[in-house]
């Protein structure tokens, strides 16, 4: 399934990341494929329905038994050579669900971390620039177990940006958070992909936050995608019976009882059909 | 105390830490193979080093005779070219130490490995870190207390031996006879008041290494 007219790796998309994978795990089968520009990607379906095996594939934590990865026209993954580049040499920022920071090592340090590759005086330098980016001021000095919830989204995502990566890929990292920290992360998000100008590729099972984030919507089906288009023509045309039932509001209400789902629900599907 | 305890003692402590360092340099490589690395044979090698935990220690002390001994594999050679043979000097204690304590290192060690969250490991690599400094920087640092808690264990346990100790090193006073040798020799001499001294010393400080150990180790889960 192509996105944006064009199969994916073929010589007209020379920016961007396309993945097209399969991978088979005991009984589950994924079978992936799509691309993004330098945009926002929300991977969007059930827990279970390889979005975040898709990711990991993309930053080499799995590999695929077919297909390819592509990045800004670097070959990650191949597999009709068995070409793979490992993780360490993708320059792919991933932020896990659980955040990952490393709990030995201060809030500078975790920062610092991320910065390989980079000399020692400028690293310093963008540290402290990521520090006030992040409004981090004052928490330097810190380790991860004594921030909140908020703070700790901001360092990892300091820590992953440092080395200014080509591309950026989070797997649930606002699930922990309650509603309105989410909604500031999510602000943030948008304005760091905007700066950055990086495909940002995100994973939830939560549909507001999809549909609100989303410059392109991925939609998972058991292993399979089964659509990739804007919120706007996904909500307005679902390609199948599965996405329309992904989508349904009445599904959503039930998805997070600390969202304000409900309401939102009713305020984003109406304006997102009617912009259509 | 009597100059012939001291210096059994002073023996005890100096093959025991020689022996713990050779442990830590072999034991940590070896712990983080058995934890994270994918080889063929790598439960072989878990039983090979295990062994000595529960073979009786006159076993593993004639196993290491075979091998060092002056007609032994390894022995043999070594005494042929340099005429020199490891039996019955101090550092054939260290030896027998060094073999018998290894797997509470090893074991103690690859299970601190273990409980390191995968996805710190994950998150190392997807910042650019090869897997040696993703070992130095973050492995090991989280693995620390139950490395350190291995490694006092081993020591207490290195302290201590003495089968295998006896067969490789034998009991030659002032050469190599460490506590728990003149120990014995002690009690079967019937030299009561130099057998308490030295069992109270030894209770006292094995005592301290498991409490070490203890407080490490439980800190580390």
């Amino acid at each position: 399934m192509s996105v944006r007219g064009e199969p994916a790796g073929k010589e007209d998309r020379i920016v961007g990341l396309s993945v097209s994978i399969s991978k088979k795990l005991g009984t589950f089968s994924l079978d992936a494929e799509w691309a993004v520009d330098d945009e926002l990607a929300v991977l969007f379906g059930y827990s279970g329905s390889g979005k975040s095996l898709t990711l990991r594939a993309v930053a080499g934590l799995l590999i695929p038994d077919r297909g390819t990865i592509e990045l800004n026209g670097q070959i990650l993954f191949s597999g009709d050579d068995g070409r793979v580049v490992p993780t360490q040499l993708r320059s792919i920022g991933f932020v896990f669900q659980d955040l990952a920071l490393f709990p030995h090592m201060t809030v500078e340090e975790n920062i610092l971390y991320g910065g390989h590759g980079v000399s020692s005086r400028e690293r310093q330098e963008r540290c402290r620039d990521m520090v006030r980016r992040f409004r981090l001021t004052g928490l330097e000095h810190r380790r991860p177990v004594d921030l909140s919830g908020g703070q700790r989204q901001r360092v990892a995502l300091a820590r992953t940006l440092i080395r200014r990566p080509a591309a950026l890929l989070l797997d649930e990292p606002f699930s922990a958070l309650d509603a309105p920290l989410r909604r500031e992360m999510r602000g943030l998000l948008r304005e760091v992909q905007r700066e950055l100008r990086i495909p940002v590729v995100l994973v939830t099972h939560d549909l507001t936050e999809a549909l609100e984030l989303a410059d392109m919507l991925i939609l998972y089906v058991d292993g399979r995608v089964e659509q990739c288009a804007t919120p706007r023509e996904v909500v307005k045309q679902p390609a199948s019976g599965s996405v329309r039932r992904l989508i349904s509001p009445e599904l959503f209400q039930h998805r997070d009882k600390h969202d304000d789902n409900q309401e939102r629900a009713a305020s984003i599907l109406p304006i997102c059909c009617a912009g259509a | 105390m009597e100059s012939s305890t001291l210096f059994s003692l002073r023996l005890s402590l100096q093959v025991a830490a020689v022996a713990t360092i050779l442990i830590f340099a072999a034991g940590v490589p070896i712990a983080y193979l058995l934890a994270r690395g994918v080889f063929r044979g790598r439960e072989v090698v878990d039983v090979l080093i295990t062994l000595p935990l529960v073979l009786p220690p006159t076993v593993t002390g004639y196993l290491l005779i075979v091998l060092l001994g002056r007609n032994g594999i390894i022995g043999g050679t070594l005494y042929r070219w340099t005429g020199w043979s490891i039996m019955f000097t101090w550092q054939a204690a260290v030896i027998a130490s060094f073999v018998v304590a290894l797997p509470l290192m090893v074991k103690t060690a690859r299970a601190a490995i273990e409980t390191v969250d995968r996805n710190l490991i994950d998150a190392s690599a997807t910042l650019g870190h090869s897997e040696l400094w993703t070992v130095v920087r973050v492995t090991l640092p989280l693995a620390q207390r139950g490395i350190v808690a291995g490694l006092v264990l081993a020591f207490a346990r290195a302290l201590g031996e003495f089968g295998a100790t006896l067969m490789l090193a034998g009991n030659i006073p002032g050469r190599t006879d460490t506590m728990p040798i003149a120990m014995y020799a002690a009690a079967a001499s019937g030299d009561r008041s130099g057998a308490n001294v030295m069992v109270l010393l030894f209770t006292a400080i094995s005592g301290a290494c498991l409490y070490a150990a203890n407080r490490l180790g439980r800190r580390t889960a």
